[in-house]
């Protein structure tokens, strides 16, 4: 039975953390079919028919998914995995993932397995629970696994695939939430959950400006995108969506740059997979200390001036 | 408008959890439990409702043992009405809850459920969505700001990429995310209120809900430690590790 992929897109292309879904999708050994459901989405459907390992591309193209609501989309998906007898479906644990898949899985009457770091077997998989302080092993006994992908626990799936497309009805419109507006934060860095670097800042900055006349020429010169502990949003310091932690994204970069964290668990959660971990703290026993391959123990305003001159 | 909150009952969020040896669980025996932090933050925000009149009744639910009454003692400190305890011994996942509640619903007739986005011991994030798919309702999961005017309401949303407004008709069901208020401490004299605010316990069989588990746990462990690394004395030597040792830049 195949497998479906729900795909995170913005109509023009695909969003990263669907690739790492498709490369979830892949250990599970079936047919691999995605799902791009949106308004004009022509071109994210032919990004999603080029990802290896991918057999079919379904394309639901409708207003109704131009907002790309839950109802609607849920509608959607009962109606074809009902239809397409798909033995999984997979969506990436974002915000996006989050919000869609239990209205899906709940429609089914089934359970969801959220935020899956490893699969043992068709119906068995690893996941994270009490803020990633310990792992679960569950096994599933529904017909149709719903699941949603922590997508830094898989790589991203590369491109060579010629998957054939197919237009799909859309389902109702249900008209129930109407998008009123979005404000998104323009920033020409990558994206937190893709990036290869991550500066990130914490409530030690003590200001919105400190954290960006200190931290911003450090994330140019690295080429890095920038993150925040829980405190320095709600500092106000940056956005929400700079937030790293249980609750914020979960990141793990190639190298992470914790200035002026203290490294509440709710923070780990968010970082502690990382391959390399630089903290910065003038506090010697700061528990972000406990978990950084390399610790400095400094004034960050002094520190992290000398760190962009001498890179 | 009456409102249902659910909440639920989990370790506090101060305690650091330990894995049972026999990889079954997590000990909770005489571990300090408390009110998920999320549904607090939602029984704030329902109080506030009701304070600036939108409101005009407060139920809260919960699910599981009997000490959860406890948890439902602490929602009616902080102002809600009166408290509705689905009893139950056996563990239950997110769509169990999600039906339970669905039943309370039909039951209370409210126009707004309002819940946390996740508790913090599953980290499911699950249980709003799919109460609002059973019900057939609109959802607007990890609200930072709601409005309630005319007949709807209006809830700013935290995602990925920053915020998004929408405007639900009502009925609806909202998730809260951790910017949308920051609950108050429930007063004395309120908590005393609440030992005399009603309580009702019902059984899943009363509600006709089939709560057995979905999915099995097989085992329970702790993740990998990542243990400390070295404390470098100067930016110098930093730039040398991350360059020639850790080879990262």
């Amino acid at each position: 039975m195949p497998i479906l992929v729900i795909a995170e897109h913005d109509n023009a292309g695909l969003k990263a953390a669907t690739l790492n879904t498709v490369s979830a999708a892949a250990r599970l050994g079936a047919d691999i079919e995605v799902l791009v459901a949106g308004s004009s989405c022509a071109a994210a459907a032919q990004a999603a028919a080029q990802l290896a390992g991918v057999a079919k591309v379904k394309v639901a193209d409708a207003a109704a998914y131009a907002e790309q609501g839950a109802e609607n989309l849920a509608a959607l998906l009962v109606g074809l995995v009902q239809a397409g007898g798909y033995s999984h479906v997979l969506a990436p644990a974002t915000t996006y993932g989050k919000n869609v898949l239990p209205r899906v899985a709940a429609l089914l009457d089934v359970a969801q397995i959220s935020d899956i770091v490893a699969i043992e077997s068709a119906d068995t998989f690893v996941r994270p629970i009490y803020a990633g302080n310990a792992l679960a092993t569950v096994k599933s006994s529904d017909a149709v696994k719903v699941i949603t992908v922590r997508t830094t626990a898989f790589d991203a799936v590369g491109t060579g695939g010629s998957a054939t497309v197919e237009a799909v009805a859309a389902g109702p419109d249900l008209a129930q939430s109407k998008l009123v507006g979005r404000e998104l934060t323009k920033s020409a860095r990558p994206e937190l959950g893709a990036a290869k670097i991550i500066v990130s800042g914490g409530r030690g900055l003590g200001s919105g400006d400190a954290y960006r006349s200190v931290l911003e020429p450090l994330a140019d010169k690295l080429g890095a995108a920038m993150g925040a502990s829980r405190a320095a949003v709600d500092a106000g310091f940056v956005p929400n969506d700079y937030q790293v932690g249980q609750t914020g994204k979960i990141v793990a970069p190639q190298l992470y740059l914790a200035v002026g964290i203290s490294g509440a668990i709710q923070h780990l959660a968010g970082m502690k997979d990382s391959k390399v971990i630089v903290a910065i703290n003038k506090d010697p026993e700061a528990p972000i200390f406990q978990v950084a391959d390399y610790g400095l123990v400094a004034d960050l305003f002094e520190a992290v001036p000398q760190l962009v001159a001498a890179l | 408008m009456k409102i249902l909150v659910p909440i639920k009952r989990v370790v506090d969020y101060n305690v650091k959890i330990r894995v049972k040896a026999d990889q079954s669980g997590v000990e909770l025996a005489n571990v300090k439990m408390a009110m998920n932090p999320f549904d607090e933050i939602a029984v704030e925000e329902a109080v506030r409702l009701k304070e600036a009149g939108k409101a005009t009744e407060i139920v809260a639910v919960s699910a599981g043992v009997a000490q959860c009454q406890e948890t439902l003692r602490t929602a009616m400190a902080i102002g809600a009405d009166r408290g509705i305890l689905v009893e139950s011994d056996v563990e239950l996942q997110p769509l169990a809850v999600a039906k339970l509640l669905k039943a309370l619903v039909d039951k209370e007739q409210p126009q707004l459920v309002i819940l946390g986005k996740q508790a913090i011991d599953d980290d499911s994030n699950q249980t709003g969505q799919m109460l609002a798919a059973l019900l057939g309702w609109p959802q607007a999961t990890f609200a930072s700001k709601v409005e309630v005017g005319g007949d709807g309401v209006q809830v700013t949303r935290e995602i990925d990429g920053g915020l998004e407004t929408l405007a639900l008709p009502l009925p609806a069901v909202i998730t809260t995310d951790l910017r949308l208020n920051e609950p108050r401490y429930a007063t004395l004299p309120n908590i005393m209120k609440a030992k005399k605010k009603p309580l009702e316990t019902v059984k899943p069989a009363e509600l006709g809900v089939d709560v057995a588990p979905r999915l099995t746990t097989l085992k329970v462990v702790e993740p990998a430690a990542r243990s400390a690394g070295i404390r470098v004395g100067d930016v110098a030597q930093l730039i040398d590790k991350l360059k020639n040792e850790a080879k990262v830049l």
